[in-house]
């Protein structure tokens, strides 16, 4: 398998039958570029990270940073470790997650339109996690996370089912997801208005904010975050395959409905922990796959990788951005997400600089 | 398949399938409707109904039909009508299933406009007229941004999750803006809900169906040629960018209307036009289909909301997302076998 079986017939075809094969291919070039763009996006993310963790009600200089992280007798070694850091590092997981699951939904659906949350994903977990409010008087948010990780799995199951297991094709897969979300979506509203108690605790969990995080939520997170994002790179070379259509993934060697139930499963990893943790973001995992992939290319082998990086960055931007706009208090990341986001992707899809998925 | 062929070298393609399934459709409302004016506190046989509708019953059925419950039902039907035609344009001209007005960012074009008149207060009809204006500014900041190299589908997906993006964020700075009754009021619009309307929500969305249907049936062709590729249908003589324009803002101007009247009814747009093509099993966008069974839906969705939990009244958009997002699952596992 690591001979690449979908890489190869590719690049020997360019060269035979390819017009353009004379002049200097542009793949080459983009070939090079990996190793920087990665490392810049590294550098990237820890510049923001030192800048999340400075910025705030109490601003701190950059040295008092270092002295706040290392030395437990630092005025500031509090702030840093009960409140920035861990926002800071759930932005970081957070992100990552909704970033890969993102790009991953729009591979696998081939479809622009497609965010994480398509799958039924944040629906199922809100419909859960009003359930269980409703029923059992569930309010604590580590009980939460269980139940929504739960309801999440539950509804990914059923739009798989739905769309015709291991024969779901893209369209049927989107057009599920959309028509589950819709009803389960209706349902926790439906809940809301009826009971008003519920709404009074629902309504802190459907905000959407990196603000909740404490000590604990990070390492609760991460073996979910970590698991789908294994799971999610290893699939990304047959998924690339897929892209090209069943038929043609089937002869390139990839076995399309196993491909397509580890991608879902993945999504339902990294975007269940990810919504359990800070509510439904959903324009990260949107807007972060669009703009990368003027980047990298439509290739899962490359978008996934960068995803990871660039998404937290986006995220985190977006958390500072908030905290220093709307001091102050601070505006929710999910608001600035897309007001700042929006217009940067509006501009590139107007340069035509956007790959398709 | 049935072809009419008219004087003059014109043709039509009727698709009999089609043809059943927009009739029945349209039989389907208006029964739902014949029944809907009847039901309620003061119950109305059906028969009765008609001969009301026909100009006879008692001075108390009279008020109680043309007065009380006709005006709310012809908001029914017209929004639900014009949401499920501007539905199938939407799908059609992103050639993406999950095109609606939702996705584009038209829907919360309107949401801002009507929250811009919670923050600053304001009579229902001004909430009613700023949110089809707010509807229609989007619509053209959407063509303005994806016009000038051409509304192609892919573009205009594009653009759309963008403005989406930004309406939404600036929607949710607006409603932490409002004080917390407004708030309320704000949440309630954003439903969708039929709730105390009259005549004057219905008569601008009957006035939009009365002349907008017809400019896009005489497009249907057209747009059912678009859906091939925009150089397929350049080739066969089709021009593509006065027909994508006209059915755009036809299509904006119905969704607008709509959401004026009732709010943003969530999912009637993106499922109405999905049934209607799983029911058909027609090609292109099946217009008519579509509006006969997004107004049958609507019409449906605010009975069970009035009536299915007792002491209570829920916002018709919340009914909407459970009856169509339900039907439309449940006819996609029913033809896995076909694999379509």
């Amino acid at each position: 398998m690591l001979s690449s079986p979908f890489h190869q017939p590719e690049s020997t075809l360019s060269v035979i039958a390819s017009p353009r094969s004379a002049a200097p291919p542009t793949p080459q070039r983009r070939r090079g570029a990996p190793a920087t763009g990665l490392a810049v996006g590294l550098l990237l993310l820890g510049t923001v990270a030192v800048l999340s963790i400075a910025v705030g009600a109490k601003p701190l200089p950059l040295a008092d940073v270092w002295h706040g992280l290392t030395d437990p007798a630092s005025p500031d070694y509090a702030v840093v470790h009960r409140m920035r850091l861990p926002r800071t590092l759930l932005g970081l997981v957070a992100g990552a997650a909704l970033g890969v699951a993102g790009a991953a939904m729009q591979t696998l659906t081939r479809n622009p339109l497609a965010d994480p949350g398509l799958l039924g994903i944040n629906a199922g977990a809100s419909a859960a996690v009003a359930t269980a409010t409703l029923a059992l008087g569930v309010t604590a948010l580590n009980q939460q996370v269980w139940y929504a990780l739960l309801g999440a799995a539950l509804v990914t199951v059923g739009v798989h089912a739905v769309a015709g297991g291991r024969h779901a094709t893209p369209t049927r897969l989107a057009l599920a997801g959309a028509a589950l979300n819709a009803a389960l979506y209706s349902y926790v509203s439906a809940i809301m208005l009826l009971d008003t108690t519920s709404l009074e605790r629902l309504r802190f969990w459907t905000v959407g904010s990196l603000a909740g995080a404490r000590t604990d939520t990070v390492p609760q997170l991460l073996p979910f975050v970590l698991a789908g994002l294994l799971l999610a790179l290893l699939a990304a070379r047959p998924l690339g395959a897929l892209a090209l259509g069943d038929d043609s993934a089937r002869a390139l060697g990839a076995r399309p409905g196993l491909v397509r139930a580890a991608v879902v499963a993945a999504v339902t990893l990294l975007c269940g922990a990810a919504t359990a943790a800070c509510g439904p973001l959903v324009f990260v995992g949107l807007l972060a796959p669009h703009l990368v992939r003027a980047l990298t290319g439509p290739d899962p082998r490359r978008l996934l990788p960068y995803c990871a990086v660039f998404a937290p960055v986006l995220l985190l931007t977006a958390d500072i951005a908030g905290r220093v706009l709307g001091r102050p208090g601070e505006l929710q990341v999910g608001l600035v997400t897309a007001v700042l986001g929006g217009p940067l992707f509006l501009h590139l899809v107007r340069r035509g600089q956007l790959a398709r998925p | 398949m049935i072809v009419l062929r008219l004087p003059g070298g014109l043709s039509l393609r009727l698709h009999t399938r089609a043809l059943v399934v927009g009739g029945a459709g349209t039989l389907l409302a208006a029964s739902l409707a014949v029944l809907a004016v009847g039901a309620g506190d003061y119950p109305i046989s059906p028969a009765e109904v008609l001969r009301v509708l026909a100009g006879g019953g008692t001075p108390a059925e009279r008020f109680v039909v043309t007065e009380l419950r006709l005006p709310r039902l012809a908001t029914a039907l017209a929004v639900g009508a014009a949401l499920g035609l501007a539905g199938a344009v939407f799908q059609s001209l992103t050639r993406n299933p999950l095109g609606s007005p939702d996705i584009l960012g038209v829907t919360q074009g309107a949401a801002t406009g009507a929250l811009v008149v919670v923050v600053l207060g304001g009579s229902s009809i001004a909430l009613g007229a700023a949110a089809a204006a707010g509807g229609l500014a989007s619509g053209a900041l959407l063509a303005a941004l994806a016009g000038p190299r051409g509304l192609t589908g892919h573009r205009l997906v594009l653009v759309g999750i963008g403005v989406t993006a930004i309406l939404t964020g600036v929607n949710g700075w607006l409603l932490t803006r409002a004080p917390l009754t407004d708030a309320a009021r704000a949440a309630l619009w954003l439903t969708g809900s039929l709730d105390g309307r009259g005549w004057a929500n219905a008569l601008p969305v009957l006035a939009a169906l009365a002349v907008l249907p017809a400019v896009l049936l005489a497009r249907a062709p057209a747009l059912r040629l678009i859906e091939l590729g925009d150089d397929t249908a350049a080739a066969l003589g089709v021009p593509v960018r006065r027909v994508r324009l006209a059915a755009l803002g036809a299509a904006v101007l119905l969704v607008s209307l709509a959401a004026g009247a009732a709010g943003p009814v969530s999912f009637l747009a993106l499922a109405a036009p999905h049934l209607a093509r799983r029911l058909t099993r027609a090609p292109g966008p099946n217009l008519l289909p579509a509006a006969a069974l997004g107004a049958a839906l609507l019409v449906a969705a605010d009975q069970v909301a009035q009536h299915a939990v007792g002491g209570h009244q829920l916002p018709v958009g919340v009914v909407t997302g459970v009856l169509g997002g339900g039907y439309l699952a449940w006819l996609l596992a029913s033809e896995r076998g076909s694999r379509r």
